[in-house]
């Protein structure tokens, strides 16, 4: 137990801190401070608690032991309080209105030494609400005539960081202008203190004092007292010019003196004397970038800077290369910098310490420009066999925008960034190899050269997957520009390209099927192979669903479309917008030392369109007004594009990809269907005539002036048959005649229909019939279309229906009673079966015409079991090939609000979703 | 300057001083990982390295590390000199300084350091102003306490300067 005297307890700090040195194990540690803070607590000691809590413990109590240690007037008791209250006191702590209390009392003391303390606590803990307290308080202090020099320091930064934290309730006034006055203070301790907190309120205030503060200070002071002098309102303008002439003059003239002293031999051989000396003149140096108008004194820092890169310290040639990059974004000095590139490629390969080499990476990059390009990416590509992990991505990122952008041959180009995937494949971002694939597309004079690369790239036993990646876009779009060659025939591609599919992970295998089907459209001769592929169990059946769905369609899509359908969806892809360089973008988010020689990279755009060797290219290193974060600039451009890439859906790659200068059908055609056209003909118009024949099997499904169309159709489990009449309204025949059906790649699976071809012929007022069988596989929600060709009097009509097949012909009904339906109606509770619709009354809500609506539905209309005799109820089973699904509705009708509530129950969330749809399209 | 601490080279933290609001578990973290890459430095390395957004500027002295975070746009060399004019005060007022007069008497470190810098920012860079602040409040306490010379090891500080 520590003794309770003022001595004693001093001496028990000591004995303590003594014992906790002495511990041999964390345990024992422990064991000491548990018993040490018992005594603590039973008898306060602020300066163990802290000590404690300094060795990395939690302190949970205390705290307003030393609260009270602030009131005290002894001056240890004070002082050891502040301490802790600075230490441990946490800014959101409630204690903090005791401790403004406390400090508040301090500051009016009046005694010196205990303003300082409070200050010192004020700009230690620094919270907002000491900020509230206090924020009008201590500019008061600081301008006081009567306020001691100490007190005035410790008030500057006091009220610095304050402003710092919250600037808001640091509110200028007219203390702000006497503040500047504290410059001219005789007290250099003063004056050091009172810059601090001048040249950050300058930075955000247009008070008084910009890099000129001694003459506009002048000035501004002025305005009041020189009444004669105000010309027009503005205080001594005259006065103004001058002086900032004399502050421009002045600074050339200082800035020469600090590069002159630089050169002076140095007058210790302490480490110190240069440090303080250098310091000096790395800020003149940075003040000389920042004016960037002094050519000459650009030059002398360059060479100033020269010379350290070769010093023997590290931390100077550190700091050499590091402001030698901002130099090198300087037009003035580019070419000074320029120099010193042997010495800069040398530190890279020399240098022991990993963040000089970094800083040497980062100014070959500054530095780079189309007469060294080919040296300093060669030389970086080497640097990355053996670069540090860290900056591996970042450096492959900048061998890649320098690659691009002083590529003066793309073939070089290729080179540079398949190189870059061989070293450094992992650190190769999506970003990378997207673009050299976007360059490729987009120059036709590189394509048959990356085809030819890529293709002895890939030759290598071991390729990186992004080798495999760019290799298989490269040979699926351009790979017959090296067919010729009997070495990478279409078959050795594709057997090489296949050699490689079953070490790849899912997303590139997704696009290496892409690749494959494309092929089938290159080269016809490698179609019957590519579909064996397609066709084998590890493709078609896939357990990754995209995969699957990948290898169902192309091989689907390769078998049934024709030769011009699949040149048309599988044709090249068009060019890619020029846009701002997806690397760019991506370098630029990061951040560090790359983010200098990004706003290098933007200031030289100027300079990009002739460095780039052409306007054309100038588009790509500018950036865009839109903001286009998206990786190629593609993703968010086309609203048919986005649309399967947000579904997560088929063909991402190949399809959505294409950007908007792609045919838009094109993407439309995979998405819904195989005919583009035909789909665009016929959505809309034929909507209408779809849903008339929900309820009806029979009727007119088209007429104009020439050709009348009726069907008639029955349907019994999950079969149907389907008997179209043809009738030809004129009295001219109809020749090759023909009608074709479509069915959309998702619907294929879910609806088969055969029919026999129709005769050619059809003569003038004639009919013929044609018969459609149709199996329903499982359920859907497209319906079948339907095209029809024939010419009249020489001219080709051309026509497209959708056959009215919904799901619901595959209605049987159910018959049940009211406690079986409701007790069914409960077994479907789950929210996904259920679908709703509200909607309002298009027709009249005649009840004969409801049922009989209903009965057409197909399922049964039962009576007597919704409890409100106006609701109908309707039971069924859909049949479908697969499965049997349920189905339960329910249909309220509100006469006064000529409104309808529908409700559907099935035991498949898709059906449910789609009889409701075309169900309130009925009433 | 954000913040500054002083670890010895088995890592123990011996001094921190924040200059930006910080949760403890933060700070518990930054002193963690900033431990670690700085003892992880070898000798003949630069003084400066990037970390996170900020500048870390450290320097060895003796058994201990004395280690800055200041903003990207300040001044190394002069941060280091900072570090280095802290030390002489230190080495000044405990008469050639050693990591154990930092130990038993840490918040006589703390004082110091708080006249030097405040809020950051150098506030007397004047050894002798500091060091007179520091008597005065010396005076002021009852009882002066030095019965840990006796305790002082070889290792001083003040000897690498």
């Amino acid at each position: 137990m520590p003794a309770v005297s003022k001595g004693d307890g001093m001496r028990g700090l000591a004995v303590f801190i003594s014992d906790i040195r002495n511990c041999k194990s964390k345990e024992a540690e422990i064991k000491r401070i548990n018993k040490e803070l018992a005594n603590i607590r039973s008898k306060f000691k602020g300066d163990k608690l802290l000590f404690i809590f300094l060795l990395g413990h939690d302190i949970d109590f205390g705290h307003m032991e030393a609260v009270n240690l602030l009131s005290s007037n002894k001056y240890t008791e004070k002082q050891i309080g502040y301490l802790f209250i600075s230490v441990l006191v946490n800014s959101n702590s409630e204690l903090i209105r005791l401790i403004n209390n406390a400090i508040k009392n301090d500051l009016s003391s009046r005694n010196p030494t205990f303003m300082c303390l409070a200050l010192h606590c004020i700009a230690n803990v620094g919270s907002r609400e000491m900020a509230e307290a206090f924020a009008s308080e201590i500019p008061r202090i600081l301008v006081a005539g009567d306020t001691m020099d100490s007190v005035k320091q410790s008030a500057a930064l006091c009220l610095l960081r304050l402003y710092k934290t919250s600037p808001d309730l640091v509110l200028m006034g007219e203390w702000t202008s006497r503040v500047v006055h504290l410059l001219n203070d005789q007290h250099m301790g003063v004056v050091t203190a009172a810059i601090s907190l001048i040249t950050c309120l300058s930075q955000k205030n247009p008070m008084s004092s910009r890099p000129c503060v001694f003459s506009l200070q002048i000035v501004s002071s002025a305005s009041t007292d020189l009444q004669d002098y105000t010309y027009y309102f503005v205080p001594a303008p005259w006065l103004s010019c001058k002086l900032l002439r004399l502050l421009q003059c002045r600074l050339v003239e200082c800035l020469e003196t600090i590069l002159n002293k630089a050169q002076e031999p140095p007058k210790s051989k302490k480490v110190q004397h240069s440090n303080a000396k250098n310091a000096i003149l790395f800020e003149a140096i940075s003040l000389i970038i920042h004016y960037d108008s002094e050519p000459n004194l650009l030059v002398r820092a360059c060479n100033q800077l020269g010379q350290f890169l070769q010093h023997r310290e590290t931390n100077l040639r550190y700091l050499a290369l590091e402001s030698m990059c901002t130099l090198a974004s300087s037009e003035f000095s580019h070419e000074a910098v320029k120099t010193h590139i042997e010495t800069v490629i040398n530190a890279l390969k020399t240098e022991r310490d990993v963040s000089v080499r970094q800083r040497a990476a980062d100014l070959l990059y500054a530095m780079c420009d189309r007469s060294n390009a080919k040296q300093i990416v060669a030389e970086m590509l080497s640097y990355l066999e053996t670069a540090d992990y860290s900056i591996r991505e970042e450096m492959v990122l900048k061998v890649a925008i320098l690659a691009e952008k002083y590529a003066v041959d793309y073939s070089w180009y290729v080179d540079t960034i398949l190189n870059l995937i061989r070293i450094a494949g992992d650190y190769v971002s999506e970003e990378v190899w997207y673009r050299v694939i976007q360059i490729v597309i987009n120059r036709d004079d590189v394509q048959g050269y990356a085809a030819k690369t890529v293709f002895e790239a890939l030759q290598a036993p071991a390729c990186h997957e992004n080798m495999v990646k760019v290799g298989g876009y490269i040979l699926g779009e351009f790979g017959n520009l090296i067919a010729g060659d009997p070495r990478s025939s279409p078959l050795v591609q594709f057997n090489l390209l296949h050699s490689k599919f079953h070490l790849c992970s899912v997303p590139t295998r997704a696009l290496l099927l892409s690749a494959y089907i494309k092929f089938i459209n290159l080269f016809p001769e490698t179609k019957v192979t590519i579909q064996e592929v397609l066709r084998c169990d590890s493709q078609i059946r896939n357990s990754d669903v995209e995969l699957q769905q990948r290898a169902v369609e192309y091989l689907k899509l390769s078998s049934i479309a024709s030769t011009d359908v699949l040149a048309t969806v599988l044709e090249e892809m068009p060019p890619f917008p020029e846009r701002e360089s997806s690397i760019l973008a991506k370098l630029k988010k990061k951040k560090g030392p790359g983010a200098v020689s990004v706003t290098e990279l933007d200031d030289s755009k100027r300079e990009a369109g002739e460095l780039n060797g052409g306007g054309e290219r100038a588009a790509e290193t500018a950036s865009t007004p839109s903001p286009s974060a998206d990786l190629l600039g593609i993703r968010s451009s086309a609203p048919m594009s986005a649309a399967p890439a947000a579904a997560g859906s088929l063909l991402v790659d190949v399809f959505s990809e294409v950007g908007p200068a792609a045919p838009a059908a094109a993407a439309a055609a995979v998405n819904n269907d195989v005919n583009p056209i035909l789909l665009f003909l016929v959505t809309f118009k034929l909507a209408l005539s779809l849903s008339r024949f929900v309820c009806k099997n029979n009727g007119v499904l088209f007429e104009n002036q020439l050709l009348q169309i009726g069907i008639k159709s029955e349907y019994r489990q999950n079969l149907g048959r389907m008997y179209l009449f043809y009738g030809n309204k004129t009295s001219v025949q109809f020749a090759s005649f023909s009608t074709t059906r479509l069915c959309s790649l998702t619907l294929c699976p879910q609806l088969n229909v055969q029919s026999k071809p129709v005769e050619p012929l059809v003569e003038g007022g004639a009919q013929i019939q044609q018969v459609l069988n149709i199996e329903c596989l499982t359920d859907f929600s497209d319906a079948p279309l339907l095209n029809i060709k024939f010419r009249y009097g020489g001219a080709l009509q051309n026509l497209t229906l959708k056959l009215p097949v919904t799901i619901n012909k595959f209605f049987q009904p159910t018959e049940m009673a009211s406690q079986d339906f409701f007790q069914r109606w409960k077994q479907l509770s789950q929210p996904q079966q259920e679908a709703q619709k509200i909607f309002k009354a298009n027709h009249g809500m005649d009840t004969e015409v409801i049922k009989a609506k209903l009965l057409g539905l197909g399922s049964a209309l039962l009576d007597n079991v919704d409890p409100n005799p106006e609701n109908y109820v309707c039971a069924g089973v859909i049949q479908t090939k697969g499965q049997q699904v349920g189905c339960l509705l329910r249909l309220e009708p509100n006469a006064q609000a000529q409104m309808y509530r529908l409700t559907l129950r099935c035991s498949k969330e898709s059906v449910s979703k789609r009889l409701c749809e075309l169900l309130s399209e009925q009433f | 300057m954000q913040f500054m601490l002083l670890f010895s080279r088995q890592g123990k933290l011996r001094l921190q001083k924040w200059y930006v609001p910080l949760s403890d578990k933060e700070k518990k973290k930054i002193t963690r990982e900033l431990v670690q890459t700085v003892l992880a430095r070898k000798p003949k390395m630069c003084s400066f390295l990037e970390w996170r957004d900020l500048k870390v500027v450290y320097k060895r002295y003796a058994s201990l590390y004395f280690c800055c975070a200041v903003e990207v746009q300040d001044n190394e060399l002069i941060t280091l000199e900072i570090i280095h004019r802290y030390v002489e005060l230190l080495d000044k007022y405990f008469g050639s300084v050693c990591e154990l007069d930092i130990i038993f008497n840490f918040e006589k470190a703390y004082f110091i350091l708080d006249e030097f810098l405040l809020g950051g920012e150098a506030q007397e860079t004047s050894k002798k102003n500091v060091l007179k602040a520091i008597e005065q409040a010396d005076l002021l306490q009852e009882v002066r306490h030095k019965t840990l010379r006796r305790l002082k090891l070889y290792s001083r500080i003040g000897r690498e300067m």
